[in-house]
């Protein structure tokens, strides 16, 4: 009967109007920001480089391999490599990036660099509210502002930097075992 | 109707020639437009209310998005290929994973085929249901059904937040599998929306199918013929709406599909009713390949162990890759040099395709049909103009 | 105690008329008659603009303004504000003084139908033998400043809004106005306080009102649907459709004169369903003979009320029809259904009281809503639909 599609369809407004005043499933609007949703861990905005212990210039994890500069698909990073050497988590003296900058406009947070770096160095921040009004120098990110500890990993993705932790002690732990071998190595050759 | 002498003020309005004497209106609908979901622009010459020539001009989103690729690896494309149909993003990843793993002949392991199928099903979920929204939005109905639309696919895109990291831009498929192992309480969570969605599709049908209104501004309107479709190379619902049983997903059986029971919904009369029918009906075939996939999920690992992310020099050769996205066949074409960067990299876009007949479905109807006519052609301007 | 709340403000009118002095008697008397409806009215288009986007939001799960004020109920203070201090842009090759005239004859007029609507016991403006004659004589005059603003503002855009408001008012002026004529018979008379006062009694419990009556209820359903078409409210607001021609006839209009365009429209849009409750809803009567204690201008906004919340309700629920389908419903269907609203009413007047008569009555109209409706939906093969599958 004519009509009869309309009042249905009424029924199901009216049903949609009363709920809203019952129940949060029909009334989904989160009243930011008063009121925020719940970030998943998984989440990721802008990159940031870790460091370990308190040091941000010794503990600094990035060893400026520049496999992330060459992967990023839109060319955001740029890295220069220091002269000198400083040791990393395991002893070994590694270069370390004298300049890490991130484009931050340019950046499409596509989470291709954290995939290739081999020293876990570079992780995804989660901080989104980054509003500037200095358009260039503001969104052009260097290395004292990308460096972030360790522990602040924790805070924003615990379960994948408790992963990283362990990995990285087993790492360590195989790499404390191998020189003894060298040495002894080393040492025979030279009495020979 | 003559509008007045044409002087420099009246530049909007321009007294097109016809050949057969007359005299037509030309308007210009957008690219500034409430309707043209992006920036679209169609040139429309009308007699009174009828539709007499349509010109579509695109072009304003073009991104040099198949140049780009030509000069980043294999790798560096993925995030690129999520922005095509900005709505769609796993689809247009495993569509391009495919065609990489066609060309350099990588194995996918089971659990990610079945990972890389339930994403997929998600999208065609989420994209049916805004597709729909938008539609009656068009219309006039003032956004009602659009925000019931979008409070479900809210919850599917805080699941592929949970998952990937991002809800639109999920940058997810690599070559050889995904890029995350979904979790355990993920997968309860996909399984309690696959439970409460056929709820939601009641509600949106009571809505909407039987409403006179729309009923009466659908049916016999932006008509496509069988012949028309098949030739002009229309592919997804607007090909199965008008009676043509061609969906990749059958054809190819890509992927896993060919384990899974479901039905292809056929229209008969080609109109946008059907061709919304046709969109709500392959909602309810995705909710049954949902259940039965998320039944079947093995364990095991999601990607090769061994594989290498970076780096990947396929073999000199070309392949061609396809899928069935919620908007038609995508595929992409490759062709190696045995570099790390592709020597060709082409997108075949259903969105563009599928908008090639839109002069030939609006001819002899009014302007409001065109708006309507363009809704269920369901285009993505990301993916027209790549 | 009651009646005298019923008659205050008759009693403050005629209060302060007596003591003012005699040679102003007349112009404060007419002053206090018309600076209340210039008052009430514009605070409840205020109130409206605020209720509609609360209720749509409510019914598209969202919240609606929220921030200005508590529960945003400043809101229209706000808009208000933003709508004066907006720049006043008029297009170089419009036609100023039609273009300036236009909204302003809008308002006009849309006051002037408040003259005879009875919004109380003894509280009608102008208490006029043809009182709904004028009233469908003002409202006709609002289609022309509709008509202006579209032609005033040479856009091609403006132009064809302009063309199809017009045309769409035209052709639901007559089901309008036959539907009204049902009341009209049944009253015996054209004044708006003659035919509420005909519904004013009660029957048991149960009151004389129009739409309580077969021919009164399916009057009462077609005046509604010919208001909401009048008040180019959704689903007939193609002239004003958003997504397809801007906004219509008033797309040139910025600013204030853009806010007297919506003050107009929904000026209108009471002044309609004022008419609609005082033909049909019995205007300023309780529904039932127990609650005659509560004021009748109580009664009668209250009315007002609930069918300002069923345009909203039906606004938020309904895609807009196509001009041809507008047409065709108006001429095809609603025409041929008042000619029967008024067939029946006169079968009402001279039948016997009973069960009979209604079932009497109610058969023709059902009868030929049911023809209508199949003639309708078939002649363009709209259908319910089954769809195949293949494996």
């Amino acid at each position: 009967m004519l009509g009869e599609g309309i009042v249905k369809g009424l029924g199901e407004t009216a049903r949609n109007f009363f709920g809203s005043f019952v129940g949060k499933e029909r009334l989904t609007t989160v009243q930011f920001p008063e009121e925020r949703l719940i970030q998943p861990e998984a989440t990721r905005v802008f990159p940031f480089l870790i460091y370990d212990t308190d040091d941000m210039e010794k503990g600094l994890r990035c060893v400026a391999c520049k496999i992330c500069e060459v992967e990023c698909p839109p060319k955001c990073i740029t890295i220069e490599k220091s002269t000198e050497k400083k040791p990393d988590y395991a002893g070994k003296p590694q270069f370390f990036p004298a300049k890490f900058d991130i484009d931050v406009s340019v950046c499409m947070s596509c989470q291709i660099c954290v995939e290739v770096c081999p020293f876990e160095a570079i992780k995804m921040d989660t901080a989104f509210e980054l509003s500037t009004d200095d358009r260039f120098g503001g969104l052009l990110w260097q290395k004292d502002r990308l460096a972030k500890p360790n522990a602040y990993y924790h805070t924003i993705h615990p379960t994948e930097a408790a992963a990283v932790d362990e990995e990285l002690a087993e790492k360590k732990a195989k790499a404390e075992a191998k020189p003894a071998a060298p040495a002894a190595n080393t040492g025979a050759a030279a009495v020979r | 109707m003559r509008w007045g002498t044409a002087s420099a003020d009246d530049r909007m309005v321009e007294i097109a020639g016809d050949p057969d004497g007359g005299e037509l209106l030309e308007i210009s609908m957008g690219p500034h437009h409430p309707s043209t979901h992006g920036v679209f622009r169609m040139n429309v010459q009308l007699e009174g209310e009828r539709v007499m020539r349509l010109k579509p001009v695109f072009g304003y989103l073009h991104r040099n998005h198949e140049q780009i690729a030509e000069k980043v690896s294999y790798l560096a494309s993925i995030p690129y290929t999520d922005r095509l149909d900005y709505l769609c993003s796993m689809t247009n990843n495993w569509a391009y994973a495919l065609s990489v793993e066609k060309l350099a002949g990588i194995a996918v392991p089971e659990r990610a085929e079945y990972v890389r199928v339930i994403v997929a099903e998600l999208t065609r979920l989420q994209n049916h249901a805004s597709l729909i929204g938008f539609l009656m939005q068009d219309m006039g109905a003032s956004g009602t059904p659009l925000m019931y639309a979008f409070r479900e696919r809210e919850k599917i895109l805080d699941l592929f937040e949970q998952l990937s990291g991002a809800r639109m831009m999920c940058n997810y498929m690599r070559f050889g599998g995904v890029r995350v192992d979904p979790s355990a309480d993920w997968l309860n969570g996909v399984r309690a929306l696959t439970g409460a969605f056929p709820r939601f599709l009641n509600e949106f049908e009571k809505l909407l199918m039987e409403n006179e209104i729309l009923i009466s501004r659908t049916q016999g309107v932006g008509v496509l013929s069988r012949e028309l479709a098949v030739n002009a190379g229309i592919t997804g619902p607007m090909l199965r709406a008008s009676g043509v049983n061609y969906d990749v997903r059958k054809v190819d059986g890509y992927g896993i599909y060919e384990r899974f029971q479901f039905r292809v919904p056929l229209g008969e009369h080609g109109d946008v009713y059907d061709r919304y029918m046709m969109r709500v009906l392959e909602m309810r075939e995705s909710v049954k390949i949902l259940e039965q996939a998320l039944a079947g999920i093995p364990g095991g690992p999601v990607m090769d162990p061994k594989a290498r992310l970076r780096g990947l020099r396929p073999k000199a050769g070309e392949a061609y890759g396809r899928i069935e996205s919620p908007k038609g066949e995508l595929g992409f074409f490759l062709i190696s040099d045995g570099t790390t960067n592709p020597y060709r990299y082409r997108v075949r876009p259903p969105s563009l395709i599928n908008l090639t007949v839109l002069e030939d479905m609006c001819l002899g109807r009014s302007v409001a049909d065109i708006v309507v006519t363009l809704g269920s052609v369901d285009i993505v301007l990301g993916e027209v103009d790549r | 105690m009651t009646q005298a709340l019923d008659q205050i403000f008759v009693t403050f009118k005629h209060w302060a008329v007596f003591h003012s002095p005699a040679a102003f008697q007349p112009a404060v008397s007419v002053l206090l008659s018309i600076v209340p409806v210039l008052i009430i009215f514009p605070s409840l288009f205020a109130v409206t603009t605020i209720l509609e986007r609360k209720g749509l939001a409510r019914i598209q799960n969202r919240y609606g303004p929220n921030r200005v004020g508590p529960f945003g109920l400043l809101q229209p203070l706000a808009d208000g504000l933003k709508s004066l201090t907006k720049e006043d842009i008029v297009p170089r090759s419009a036609d100023k003084l039609v273009h300036f005239a236009a909204p302003l004859l809008l308002v006009t007029t849309a006051f002037m139908e408040y003259a005879v609507l009875p919004v109380g016991r003894n509280m009608v403006l102008a208490d006029m033998e043809s009182g709904v004659l004028f009233f469908f004589a003002v409202s006709a005059a609002m289609e022309l400043s509709i008509f202006m603003a579209g032609w005033s503002s040479r856009n091609k855009y403006s132009m064809l809004g302009a063309m199809r408001a017009v045309a769409q008012m035209i052709s639901y002026e007559a089901p309008l106005i036959l539907s009204s004529v049902a009341a009209v018979m049944a009253a015996g008379s054209l004044s708006t306080v003659t035919i509420v006062e005909k519904q004013a009694g009660y029957s048991g419990i149960w009151p004389h009102w129009y739409v309580l009556t077969p021919w009164g209820l399916g009057g009462f359903l077609l005046f509604m649907i010919a208001a909401t078409a009048e008040s180019n409210r959704s689903p007939f607001d193609l002239p004003e459709g958003e997504s397809e021609i801007i906004a219509g006839y008033f797309t040139e209009y910025s600013g204030f004169k853009f806010a007297l365009f919506f003050l107009g429209e929904y000026l209108g849009m009471f002044a309609i369903s004022g008419l609609g409750i005082t033909l049909f809803l019995g205007g300023w009567a309780a529904p039932f003979s127990f609650l005659t204690w509560i004021p009748s201008w109580i009664w009668f906004f209250g009315k007002l009320l609930a069918l300002i919340a069923m345009f909203i309700w039906v606004r938020g629920t309904l895609p807009r029809l196509r001009m041809d389908q507008l047409m065709n419903f108006a001429w095809k269907f609603m025409l041929p259904m008042t000619l029967m609203v008024i067939f029946s009413a006169g079968l009402w007047r001279f039948l016997p009281q009973g069960v009979l008569r209604w079932v009497i009555c109610a058969v023709p109209i059902a009868g030929l809503y049911v023809l209508l409706g199949r003639n309708l939906t078939s002649g363009q093969r709209l259908e319910k639909r089954t769809y195949g599958f293949a494996e």
